[in-house]
């Protein structure tokens, strides 16, 4: 009986030493190491670091192990300490043209400047179980390709030459971005926190709307304009100095996005963008927010909004996996005082519902007599 | 390792730094200078889920100083799973010191209930909320039901109370019952039983309500009126149980079905547990209370 009458404490206690054993597994097996989940299971400690939007691989390798391999679990483990942080400022925008780049597709032109470069993908795998994985067999050496300098602007850059497609857009000077965790939402909400919402977002609702999109629901003819993937550098502004200064290089995941508009009556026809910026190795992730951020515009844009993924309150209130998980894993907690009272209404509503059919043969009856 | 083991462990007092606290300090005078009014507050991850009291306790954390004495109920006891775990959080990081006695504590962070014992001034009840808005049923849009408060526009609300007396023949809200605060906003009292309604209104107690996921802070000062909605004919009633508490022999008190086996046999006990102890040792005495304190075995209720 998990309301213990007394001695919630010691079952509490309990609880969590069956836990760490069995999160421990057969103890005749080595421990995995936090070396090998951030370097074998890199993808997961990705998504960790995104959705717990805490940018360290060591502590998110922790948090996979801790949760036992739980995601929403392990970035809920980041989150708590991540608030816990103190927050100095904030940093210049990245410049993801200046990446370095591991991986970079567009399908949008068959080749471009910088060219295309499908990186440590799945895409093109065959599914098929690799059983020489289940032995500790090294893979061949990756091809290394010779550094080269040649630039790789963006998607965004190339179209915006013609003035096909709209541009990146400018705060005011004095708009200092805003904070999801440290400002309470308000909706209407502006595209930067929106941007910042959708980033920490679970990837899977994400991936739900997104798709939905695609089969109509909140049609916006999306084209993976570019994805890329690889190291930017981030720097900060410091008061004192006239230069800002470089704090270390992320990895991120890009999307852009390019959808079409039929302009309106301020804007020619042109198309528009959906943008997905993501921690780490997460194309699907990013992907995914880019086709919601667009969908989110329909507003902004003057579309119709007629679909779940264009109403800006529905998917923001709904996108985080740490509140939701809360929220509903909630209730297993005890709820027998208004469970009580419900029994109490209803058995009361029971009575008087037989006495009302009680009454009301006794009528039918008496009127038979009567005929 | 960016962090270092030996430094993530280091926390404030109560958890929460001081900048947050004062930040939620500013939300709940905001809230104490508006009674019944919803204010937004950054809410901050808390090391436990969302919809667990993520919110009672970053308003406990952020008005609980070291001489505090702090109870921590659910449904009315002090010893289930999640006020036990609560107790301990603040047990942990504030090394305060906790009571089961209403009487003896200054704060009392409760989720589902109001102590039966009449709150005294100086002590702060702090209500865990899972859905601060009482409209968000009606209707599912924060900018809308923002606009109804701002015009006080509780007329849905009012046909939602009329329909159910029109369907049922009574107004089928049994917990959560809206109330309205100081003859001004709407709001809700946290699922508590209506029966607990009564308790809200001129009490002498600071009520604080924290809504954690929600990100809202709202509250009642002492001896103001809270008033729950009805009609003139067909006033506002609480829930009424027909036998008294099997252990402490109390009536009027909200009392918790047991069941005691698969025979319909069943006991009704007091829900607040420190209410009940507190009768039993004064000599009170239940039909199913044995002579020296509750029964160890009980192997038919017979009670109903």
């Amino acid at each position: 009986m998990y309301v213990a009458v007394k001695g919630g404490e010691a079952a509490i206690r309990n609880a969590h030493r069956l836990l760490a054993d069995r999160r421990r597994g057969d103890r005749s097996v080595p421990a995995l190491t936090l070396e090998q989940i951030a370097g074998q299971l890199s993808l997961a400690v990705d998504r960790v670091m995104a959705e717990g939007s805490l940018y360290d691989t060591g502590l998110a390798a922790l948090a996979v192990k801790q949760a036992r391999g739980d995601m929403i679990e392990a970035i809920f483990l980041l989150r708590a300490y991540r608030t816990t942080l103190p927050r100095f400022g904030y940093t210049r925008p990245v410049d993801t043209a200046a990446m370095r780049v591991e991986r970079r597709v567009s399908a949008t032109y068959k080749d471009l400047p910088g060219g295309q470069l499908l990186g440590p993908t799945f895409d093109y795998t065959h599914r098929l179980l690799d059983p020489e994985l289940a032995e500790d067999q090294d893979p061949a050496v990756p091809e290394a390709r010779a550094a080269d300098d040649e630039a790789m602007p963006r998607v965004s850059d190339i179209l915006a030459h013609e003035g096909l497609i709209e541009e990146d857009g400018s705060l005011p000077e004095d708009r200092e971005p805003g904070d999801i965790t440290r400002e309470p939402p308000e909706f209407p909400m502006q595209r930067d926190l929106r941007l910042q919402a959708l980033s920490r977002g679970d990837e899977g609702f994400l991936l739900a709307l997104g798709y939905s999109t695609q089969r109509g629901f909140g049609r916006n003819h999306p084209f993976a304009g570019e994805i890329r993937i690889g190291a930017v550098e981030v720097e900060i502004d410091v008061p004192e100095l006239d230069f800002p200064v470089t704090l270390g290089r992320i990895r991120v995941t890009e999307c852009q996005m390019v959808n079409q508009f039929k302009g309106s009556m301020k804007v020619p026809p042109q198309f528009t963008r959906g943008y997905g910026l993501v921690f780490g190795q997460s194309e699907r992730k990013a992907m995914a927010m880019a086709l919601c951020d667009r969908a989110l515009r329909a507003a902004e844009l003057g579309e119709d909004i007629t679909a779940p993924a264009q109403d800006e309150e529905f998917v923001i209130s709904h996108c985080d996996n740490v509140q939701a998980t809360g929220f509903v894993e909630h209730l297993k907690l005890p709820h027998y005082v208004d469970f009580q009272a419900e029994l109490g209404l209803v058995r009361q509503m029971r009575r008087e519902y037989e006495e009302r059919r009680r009454a009301g043969d006794e009528a039918t009856t008496s009127r038979e007599a009567a005929e | 390792m960016n962090a270092p083991s030996d430094t993530i462990a280091q926390y404030n007092f109560a958890y929460l730094d001081e900048q947050t606290k004062r930040m939620i300090r500013r939300a709940i005078l905001k809230a104490i200078a508006i009674p019944g009014y919803q204010v937004p507050f950054a809410s901050r991850e808390m090391p436990m889920p969302y919809g667990w009291g993520t919110g009672g306790v970053q308003v406990t954390a952020s008005i609980i100083g070291p001489d505090d004495v702090l109870k921590v109920i659910d449904q009315g006891a002090d010893d289930t799973t999640n006020a036990v775990s609560i107790r301990a959080f603040f047990q942990k990081v504030a090394h305060v010191a906790v009571t089961t006695h209403t009487a003896d504590a200054t704060i009392v962070q409760t989720r589902h209930r109001i102590p039966e014992e009449p709150l005294k001034e100086g002590q702060v009840l702090v209500y865990q909320v899972p859905i601060p808005e009482p409209l968000r049923f009606l209707e599912p849009r924060e900018t809308e039901t923002r606009k109804m408060h701002a015009l006080e526009e509780y007329g849905l609300m009012h046909v939602k109370l009329y329909e159910d007396i029109a369907q049922h023949g009574h107004i089928a809200t049994t917990f959560a019952y809206p109330v309205k605060v100081e003859g001004r906003y709407v709001m809700d009292p946290s699922p508590t039983p209506k029966f607990d309604n009564p308790k809200m209104h001129m009490s002498r107690a600071l009520q604080l309500f924290g809504a954690g996921r929600e990100k809202r802070i709202y509250a009642v000062p002492p001896h103001t009126r809270v008033e729950s909605l009805d009609f003139e004919d067909h006033p506002f009633e609480v829930q009424r149980f027909d036998e008294p508490c099997a252990l402490c022999g109390g009536m009027d008190v909200y009392l918790d079905e047991v069941i005691l086996d698969d025979q319909g046999g069943r006991m009704f006990v007091c829900s607040d547990t420190d209410h009940c102890e507190e009768r039993r040792d004064a000599g009170h005495r239940g039909h199913l209370a044995g002579e020296d304190g509750p029964p160890s075995s009980i192997s038919e209720g017979g009670t109903q």
